[in-house]
């Protein structure tokens, strides 16, 4: 889990203007054998990042191969982005590739938590705005996209949205908490909760 | 004010609250090797211990041979991250149960008939399928591997209160209908991302006629409507199922334990935060013919077209689905040839799926041009179906009999696809790529399954019944 907290990001943006990016697609599970939490970036969106299954061959039709896009830090999507497995090997590759933030119309639930726990931001805007956000990327691919965490906002351009994040997720991104010491904190309550549990359990 | 199930469940794990999230007590965790080594790792670096290792318990399922017991039998990365298991559990003092022991199994199936999993426990695992347990009355969701490791290190998991979604699937069930298209059906009227934030609680009668085996079947899929997790309310089936398993409480514990599981149930008067209703009766067997659970027919529905989609997202979804699987709108899939079969996965790999689809195959032959495999979901359902003669149904019908693990649901292991395949599945996700890069899944029911590899295309399974 990385210590380092996130308040402000400034990029250039790649659009994956696509609902239901599952995590099957984000890191296939050819690439799940590893045992560390490294080295995933190169394998990211695999089978339509490449042509080939020795990764040779970039699919010049792909987004993030397009050369306007080359050193994007902001991923676009749309509904559901991350819906399926459970694998965090999906926010190891966003972020080894070198993505800080997705915006996306949504997220589903497993992968938007194993953001917050990877400091990469999850960002949610509507519909409507989302629309507004790629076609600005489409008309400059060069714009600069700031997203402000303590803010809440999303900003290009004279445009600027906020959006909804909750306040603990916010917090632990914004500190780069480590999770599982400030719980180890609270043992005397998780001991007390264990001598009151039935004694089938 | 009047509780749901959901809400009893969830207020009796509460430890404390922490802002708007609680922290919940876990009372089992299930582990495997994809999702495991970097939180064990995580916890060595900082020399945290394991809180509780008799809560939690290990099985080896993703990255495993369905030919052969060796452990290096899929190379040496999947031979490595079989062997970090095996010696993070026994460096940590926990349960394992690793390839070719007589209790291993896919987690979600070994689980519950171990007797690991019981009504009103919270159960997590590193993998999305943990709602199968829900099918217990257990609030049971999958993690990542940062929570796998707040678990291991803490047995507690910061969690803030979803939303609360009834289904209701009314009526009886029509003959040859499973708990397969059950699933299937819901998905379909809600959506893949349907149940995004909720946690479901499937009711009415057609649920409450299901098996313990069929309950987990529809909760397995949970997590493919977006939910968080599913529930059934525990009821006598429930108790009768778990009584004298092995991890299931004995003497004066199993009566006391019975008595609190009798008191899981939604209160008259409480209110959930979405409402559906299904009729069982208009349930057809459900083929997917998409790329995600959602896009799925009734196996006598035309192949949709993008324009019967009125939401833009959605008929730009199926312009790629309908390319990726090549198909064309208004096709029937009586007339869709597939040349893989796969029956098996945490969905629909117990002995009452292995008998389903024993019954559909010892009607005919695998067709010349398909391959159709078996995988038992444990060791324990492939001594089952083998005492029961199935395995014999399936070899003499031209199935391969394997042996247990997730196999082709994701193709971790060598048991995957290859471009242009079509296969018809009983797992649970049709995603492009799932099964093998440019390989088609259809989801179906292990009897779907079975017809389908003896006709070598989708037929309807209603034909078949006697």
């Amino acid at each position: 889990m990385s210590e380092q907290g996130f308040t402000q990001h400034t990029g250039i943006a790649a659009p994956l203007d696509q609902a239901n990016v599952d995590t099957d697609q984000i890191i296939p599970k050819q690439f799940l054998t590893g045992v560390t939490r490294a080295g995933y970036g190169k394998h990211l969106f695999h089978d339509w990042r490449y042509l080939d299954l020795e990764e040779k061959e970039p699919n010049p039709a792909f987004a993030l191969n397009k050369p306007e896009h080359k050193g994007a830090s902001i991923l676009l999507a749309r509904e559901n982005f991350g819906c399926g497995s459970s694998r965090e090997h999906a926010p190891w590759a966003l972020a080894d590739f070198g993505f800080k933030t997705v915006i996306a119309t949504s997220f589903a639930d497993i992968f938007y938590g194993n953001c917050i726990n990877n400091q990469l931001v999850p960002v949610a805007l509507s519909s409507a705005q989302m629309d507004a956000v790629f076609a600005a990327v489409k008309a400059n691919p060069a714009v600069n996209i700031t997203v402000d965490l303590p803010a809440q906002t999303v900003s290009f351009d004279e445009t600027s949205f906020s959006f909804e994040i909750a306040e603990h997720h916010k917090n632990n991104l914004i500190k780069g908490l480590d999770a599982i010491g400030q719980t180890l904190e609270l043992t005397n309550a998780i001991e007390a909760f264990e001598k009151n549990q039935p004694a089938w359990l | 004010m009047a509780k749901t199930l959901y809400d009893k469940v969830w207020q009796a794990h509460i430890i404390d609250q922490i802002g708007e999230d609680s922290l919940i007590y876990i009372d089992r965790h299930l582990i495997h090797e994809v999702t495991s080594p970097q939180a064990f790792a995580g916890l060595n670096e900082k020399g945290r211990k394991v809180r509780r290792p008799d809560r939690t318990v290990g099985t080896m399922d993703h990255s495993i041979s369905t030919r052969s017991l060796a452990i290096d039998a899929c190379g040496p990365a999947n031979a490595l991250q079989l062997q970090t298991l095996a010696t993070n559990c026994e460096e940590h003092g926990i349960q394992l149960f690793p390839v070719g022991h007589q209790k291993q199994g896919i987690v979600h199936v070994m689980g519950p008939e171990l007797g690991l999993i019981q009504p009103g426990m919270t159960v997590v695992c590193g993998d999305s399928h943990t709602a199968t347990h829900g099918a217990f009355g257990a609030l049971a969701f999958g993690i990542g591997t940062s929570q796998v490791e707040h678990v291991l290190a803490t047995q507690t998991l910061k969690q803030s209160r979803a939303k609360s979604m009834l289904i209701n699937v009314n009526g009886k069930l029509p003959v040859g209908i499973t708990a397969k298209d059950i699933i299937l059906a819901i998905i379909g009227k809600i959506g893949h991302a349907g149940a995004t934030g909720h946690v479901i609680e499937y009711a009415g009668e057609a649920i409450r006629g299901l098996s313990m085996e069929e309950r987990m079947t529809v909760c397995n899929m949970s997590i493919e409507a977006g939910a968080k997790a599913g529930l059934v309310t525990p009821d006598e089936k429930t108790f009768a199922y778990l009584e004298g398993r092995e991890y299931a409480p004995k003497g004066q514990d199993w009566e006391d334990a019975v008595a609190y599981w009798k008191t899981l149930y939604t209160e008259e008067g409480a209110t959930f935060d979405t409402v559906v209703e299904l009729e069982a009766a208009d349930i057809a067997p459900q083929v997917t013919w998409g790329t995600n659970p959602g896009q799925v027919i009734g196996v006598n529905t035309p192949v949709p077209a993008p324009e019967d989609f009125s939401d833009p997202i959605e008929k730009e979804s199926a312009v790629k689905a309908l390319a990726y699987m090549g198909l064309k709108p208004g096709e029937k899939l009586a007339d869709v040839s597939v040349n893989h079969v796969f029956i098996g996965s945490c969905t629909n790999g117990r002995i009452e799926d292995m008998r389903a689809a024993a019954q559909i195959a010892k009607r005919g032959k695998v067709a010349d041009s398909v391959t159709a495999i078996v995988v038992p979901g444990s060791g324990a359902v492939k001594r089952q179906a083998e005492e029961e003669g199935l395995d014999k149904i399936f070899i003499d019908a031209g199935f391969e009999w394997r042996l247990p693990g997730c196999s082709m649901c994701l193709g971790m292991n060598d048991d995957k696809l290859v471009a242009g395949d079509r296969c018809a599945s009983t797992s649970n996700r049709n995603f492009e790529g799932r099964q093998g890069r440019g390989a088609r899944t259809h989801l179906v029911s292990p009897a779907m399954a079975a017809a389908a590899a003896i006709t070598g295309r989708f037929a309807d399974v209603r034909d078949y019944q006697e």
